[in-house]
């Protein structure tokens, strides 16, 4: 009798969070529909510049044309490449820098105000240095991507290295541990978390980096796009530009998250 | 010869404003086989004497000897436990009770089946392969317990082991600890601030007095509690007694309390 009042209980919550669930869909879906909704009608009204601001449909067909000539392909594939390289080459040097800075105290003591002026300086300021010395090319804009998220993935990674309980290293040294295997026993596993969530953070600066070397570069790329389109007031192309960012960056960004939960998972 | 002798045993700690005197001038023998505790206020230096012991800290002044020779020059031997189980909890159970061997590169098949019949003699079976977040506090702290002991040290330090658990489990692992070490006939020295435990669990007690940490007084525990395990021990008449004489020389040695 209770229990069959329990169970019914339980359906009926579980039906609540389904509705609820739903009526965050719903809306959600609103949005999107009522704002490429509005634009076309504003910009087809002529509400705004059909110029300046483009349209949902013109994109669309921009979209079409560009996929079918190739061109779209090409220049999404060099940015995801010089982004995905660009995000692990800056957060695998960050990691290893703060290793380097947790095995010396020392040299963290020396380094230090430069880890605060580095960080604190504009690192798409250095943009023209890089390709006066690595040269237009896409290894220039790699560098970018990845020197935008090296310094704040060092100094966020070496902060929870050494925040790890020395209760942790304690044990180890009983066992007459060496520094390395302090490291790799404790250090680094009890930091994995800080480790995941600066990924999530150094997916959003890479594209910033790559985005801004493609602009300086103007060769190929999303970003070679959005400065090309701006040039020869094309847009559309512009637009079509950030929407595709807009969708390959949250894709990133969900992989990120799903590493995330796969790793936490196996913590628990 | 004694087992392990300290003489002289003298540290300070430095901050840039002041010099702390943690422990002053601290000599004690310490038979094999024995179970002594470390007895005492807050302040008086037992976790330090306890890292000192072990080799983890090097003491401003005085020797720590281990059968004749450094602690420094005979790591392995010594086990530590402490307050809390820090059991590794990326780790399985399995791979917590080998870290010791494998840090020290002696894990081998035979030590592998000897460390888990040790754990099965702890009252766990089929945890190998659980993470420690799915055991209770007391499972952890034995656990713990195996990890100490799967690299077979010479002594054994406990930091307040005990003091996270509840009461009930506290009394059973004290006993679980107290037989686990008389039967392997280990020796063993107990950090503690709860006179009880002192009593229950040793054959003697040093009571250490704050600010600097002295060696205050040296209690024997007769044979008859000695015989007794520490739960039947906190029920003999002697027991009260020895508490009660304890408890008043702990109130003399910090009257500022009160």
């Amino acid at each position: 009798m209770n229990q069959k009042k329990t169970e019914l209980l339980h359906q009926e919550y579980l039906k609540k969070l389904n509705r609820e669930r739903k009526v965050v869909r719903i809306y959600q879906l609103l949005i999107f529909i009522a704002f490429f909704a509005l634009w076309e009608i504003s910009s087809q009204q002529k509400w705004i510049d059909p110029l300046l601001f483009s349209s949902p449909s013109k994109i669309w067909n921009m979209l079409i044309v560009k996929t079918m000539d190739g061109s779209l392909a090409v220049n999404l594939g060099v940015t995801l490449a010089e982004t995905v390289l660009g995000f692990i080459l800056g957060t695998l040097t960050g990691t290893i820098l703060a290793a380097i800075l947790w095995w010396s105290p020392l040299l963290s003591r020396i380094l230090d105000p430069y880890l605060v002026i580095l960080n604190s300086m504009p690192k798409v300021a250095l943009g023209p240095i890089l390709i006066v010395a690595l040269g237009t090319n896409m290894t220039s804009i790699i560098a970018m991507g990845a020197i935008i998220s090296v310094i704040i993935t060092t100094i966020v990674v070496y902060t929870a290295f050494k925040e790890v309980d020395p209760n942790y290293l304690k044990v180890l040294q009983t066992f007459g541990a060496t520094r390395t295997q302090c490291f790799r026993e404790a250090i680094l596993p009890a930091s994995f978390p800080t480790i995941i969530s600066t990924l999530k953070v150094n997916v959003g600066l890479s594209w910033v980096g790559v985005i801004v070397g493609e602009f300086l570069v103007s060769a190929r790329g999303l970003g070679y796009m959005i400065i090309y389109g701006f040039q020869v007031f094309n847009f559309t192309l512009v637009f079509l530009s950030l929407l595709v960012i807009a969708v390959f960056a949250t894709v990133m960004y969900q992989l990120v998250e799903l590493l995330e939960k796969k790793l936490i998972k196996s913590n628990q | 010869m004694d087992f392990l002798t300290l003489t002289g045993i003298q540290h300070t700690y430095f901050t840039q404003t002041t010099a702390v005197n943690a422990l002053n001038n601290i000599s004690l023998h310490v038979q094999e086989g024995e179970f002594v505790s470390f007895l005492g206020p807050s302040g008086c230096g037992k976790t330090t004497l306890l890292s000192i012991i072990a080799g983890l800290i090097e003491p401003t002044d005085g020797q720590v000897k281990l059968e004749g020779k450094s602690v420094k020059d005979s790591a392995n031997q010594t086990g530590y436990m402490l307050q809390q189980d820090y059991l590794f909890p990326w780790k399985t159970i399995e791979e917590n009770i080998f870290l010791g061997l494998k840090i020290s590169g002696t894990l081998k098949d035979t030590k592998k089946a000897e460390v888990l019949s040790l754990l099965k003699q702890m009252g766990l079976e089929n945890v190998e392969k659980h993470y420690p977040k799915q055991l209770s506090g007391g499972m952890r702290q034995r656990v713990a317990l195996v990890r100490t002991l799967a690299t077979e040290p010479k002594l054994l330090m406990l930091d307040e082991p005990f003091s996270a658990l509840d009461y009930q489990t506290k009394l059973k692992l004290e006993d679980l600890v107290s037989n686990t070490f008389k039967t392997f006939g280990k020796t063993a020295i107990l950090v503690t601030h709860d006179i009880g435990e002192a009593i229950a669990m040793s054959d003697r007690i040093f009571l250490f007095s704050p600010r600097p940490g002295r060696l205050h007084r040296t209690f024997i525990i007769p044979d008859e509690l000695r015989n007794l395990s520490p739960f039947e021990a906190r029920n003999h008449p002697l027991y009260n007694e020895l508490f009660q004489t304890v408890w008043k020389e702990l109130e003399s040695i910090e009257p500022e309390e009160n």
